[in-house]
Order: structure tokens, then C-alpha cells, then sequence
């Protein structure tokens, strides 16, 4: 049988560090555990997150890169939700935004349906996969790297960039965000100025 | 021999070309002016002038795509930044797209897909038959609004028409340009 590696970093500690003192940035978060880590760690109009549409996080990160460039845009994902969406790597690194960083939160499993054990779980390198597209890519494993992650998506960057962060493999306590997508929706446009329709 | 050149022939009947050269740049004028600012695909042959004259756009952003279901994805985050999408697609990618799409219709996203049809009308390949019958029925089952246009004429409204429905009032539509107005593959 697979066994997974354990690893160190607490999911819920390293997005609340990551979204600390956000300024302008806005947050567009996967399916599952990352849209309730998004959550716990503030609630924001600046935030979206989704419920389904599995392997979209990152895309829809794209698009709104594209039409905010002056902003950071952060998208804190799974390693499932981005197991589904790998073609993405290839269309975001051809696309290139400059204002784009997508946070995978690697648990190695498929955390909301029993724990099942990932692709990633099981050897993929997800900062490789990106890597080869054209991302920069980054696996960062030591909790006292997630830091100099959060000071990395203020600076200036040439090209869309991944963080891989290895974190220990549990189920926390929910925090669940909104459902209502409309309302989610509306507020993030109203936050930047645009009317909902 | 001549029984069996007949059968491999891609058309029966003397083949048609496209009815007016010029309707891509009519929709390319049309989306300009519903303000379209973003542009995603996956290419068709039927879309390739579409798609020249927006990648020639310094003010649209165009995003080439693996697979047609990132487009859905792409024009939400769009449209959360006040952005306008359009997706320019193929028949087939529709069955790319279905799962993705309730991205749009639970959120109310605005959507306008431009979709050339394949596997409808003197179609010489068989696989692209089963997806061009299930075009409409799969939209129209997760919640997509089709309209259909066959005419060069009726094209062109059409995608104007549905740009309007689209970014004012919120919904999620395909146009779908009939094999017969695109004119049939020569192999």
C-alpha cells in the first residue's frame, strides 16, 4: 500500500499568514478545505470562492488577472482541484500574467471525501508539471518558509508563479464560506467599482 | 473503382462554399461594439478569421485554451474584474464544457460562446457526429440557452442579440453557427 509523506505545515496558519496586511490583493479560492482556510482566515468582498466547478481555481484566477493587472491576484487551491486542471499550467504560462500566484495547498489526498490518497500523494510534482509549462514553481515543505511566501506575492514578478505548500494531511473544523454565488459574485464586483449587472 | 471513389468522396453533390466571405469580420465589429474585451478558444477552422482579427486586437486579451471548459472558467474571473468574455469553440468542445458551465449558471455569470457546429449537415466524419447531436440538448440540460443562427444575416444579430442578453442581463448563452452556413470541409 501507498503511504503518504507526512509533512509539517498547518494549512490553516499558512493561508491566514499568507492573506495578512493584503492590501489590494484579491483571493479566488478552490473547492473544499481551501475555500474553508480562505474563509477562516477573514471573510472579505475581495474574496471568491467556489463550491464546485472543480479544476476551475486557477482559470478563473487567469481571467481576472487579465482584466485586474494592477493587482496581486492569489488563488489558493487543492492539490485535487488542481489535479483536475493541469492543461491550466500550460494555458496560464502562455497567457502570462505577471499578477498571478497560485497557492496549492498539498495535502497529498483528496481530503473531502475520505482521505483518499492523491496523485500528488503518491509522487507527482506538481511545481515540476508547472515548471515544464513555463510557471514559477516552488515546493516550499519548512513552516518557516510560508513567511517569505506571503512577502513574495508583494513583489514585483515577471511571470505567473506557483507555490506548492506541503501541509500536514487532516480534516480541520469547517469554516464555511457563503453558498449564495451571486451574492458572492456581486460583492467581490461592487468591492472594485463595477456594477453587479 | 469509380463505385468506390464515390463512397470515400467528402460530398455528395457539387460542394457549396461559405455563404459571404466576410461575416467573421460583421461579428468581430458586433462584439467590438458590445464592449468585448477578452477573448478565449479553442480553434476551428470555421472560427480562424474570428480569431486573427481578435488576436490582432492590442485591447483584447486572448487566451488559446487546452480544453474548451478553462474558457468558462477564464470569463468568470473576467467578469468578477469588469471584464467581457467571449469564447469561440467548436461542437465538440461544448462536451468539454458541461460540469464547468455550472460554474456560470449557478453564479449567474455572464457567458457568450460562439460554437461552429460539426456533425450536422454533409458531414464526412463520423466522430464528429454524436457531439453535434448532443449540442443543444447538453446545454440546454445544464442550463445554456442555444440560438441558432443558419444565415449570414441572421449570424450576425444574433451574436449581437446575444451579447446583450449575455452582459446585461446576466445569462448564459451559445450561439451556434449551423454546419450549413460554414460550408463543407474539403479533405
Amino acid at each position: 500500500m501507498v503511504t503518504a509523506v507526512s509533512h509539517s505545515i498547518d494549512r490553516r496558519a499558512a493561508v491566514a499568514a499568507l492573506l495578512r496586511d493584503r492590501g489590494t490583493m484579491l483571493a479566488v479560492s478552490g473547492l473544499g478545505s481551501p475555500s474553508y482556510d480562505l474563509h477562516a482566515a477573514g471573510d472579505s468582498d475581495a474574496n471568491f470562492y467556489l463550491w464546485g466547478a472543480m479544476g476551475s481555481a486557477a482559470l478563473v484566477g487567469l481571467g481576472l488577472a487579465r482584466a485586474q493587472p494592477n493587482r496581486t491576484i492569489l488563488v489558493v487551491t487543492g492539490d485535487g482541484e488542481q489535479l483536475m486542471g493541469l492543461g491550466g499550467f500550460a494555458t496560464i504560462a502562455v497567457a502570462a500574467p505577471r499578477n498571478l500566484v497560485i497557492v496549492v495547498i498539498d495535502n497529498g489526498h483528496f481530503g473531502e471525501t475520505g482521505m483518499q490518497l492523491s496523485h500528488t500523494g503518491r509522487g507527482v510534482e506538481l511545481a515540476a508539471v508547472a515548471a515544464a509549462c513555463g510557471i514559477e514553481a516552488r515546493t516550499v515543505s519548512d513552516p518557516n518558509e510560508v513567511e517569505a511566501v506571503r512577502a513574495a506575492l508583494h513583489a514585483p514578478f515577471e511571470a505567473p508563479r506557483l507555490f506548492v505548500l506541503k501541509v500536514k494531511a487532516e480534516n480541520l473544523p469547517r469554516s464555511l464560506p457563503p453558498r449564495d454565488a451571486v451574492e458572492v459574485k456581486n460583492r467581490f464586483r461592487r468591492h472594485l467599482g463595477f456594477e453587479t449587472i | 473503382m469509380e463505385r468506390a471513389a464515390n463512397l470515400t468522396a467528402t460530398t455528395i453533390g457539387e460542394a457549396k462554399p461559405a455563404e459571404g466571405s466576410d461575416w467573421p469580420d460583421a461579428l468581430y465589429r458586433t462584439l467590438k461594439q458590445a464592449r468585448v474585451n477578452q477573448m478565449a478558444y479553442v480553434p476551428d477552422a470555421g472560427h480562424s478569421r474570428l480569431i486573427d482579427l481578435f488576436e490582432q486586437d492590442a485591447d483584447v486579451g486572448c487566451t488559446v485554451l487546452t480544453t474548451e471548459e478553462e474558457g468558462i472558467a477564464v470569463a468568470a474571473g473576467a467578469w468578477l474584474g469588469g471584464d467581457r468574455t467571449v469564447l469561440l469553440m467548436q461542437s465538440s468542445g461544448v462536451g468539454n464544457c458541461i460540469n464547468m458551465l455550472s460554474l456560470a449558471t449557478i453564479s449567474r455569470f455572464p457567458l457568450l460562446m460562439i460554437v461552429t457546429m460539426r456533425g450536422e449537415w454533409a458531414e464526412f466524419n463520423p466522430w464528429q457526429v454524436p457531439m453535434g447531436l448532443a449540442t443543444e440538448p447538453a446545454l440546454a440540460a445544464i442550463g445554456v440557452r442555444s440560438m441558432r443562427a443558419s444565415t449570414v444575416d441572421a449570424l450576425v444579430e444574433t451574436v449581437g442579440s446575444a451579447a446583450s442578453m449575455a452582459y446585461l442581463a446576466d445569462q448564459q448563452i451559445a450561439v451556434l453557427i449551423s454546419q450549413q452556413l460554414l460550408g463543407t470541409k474539403t479533405w
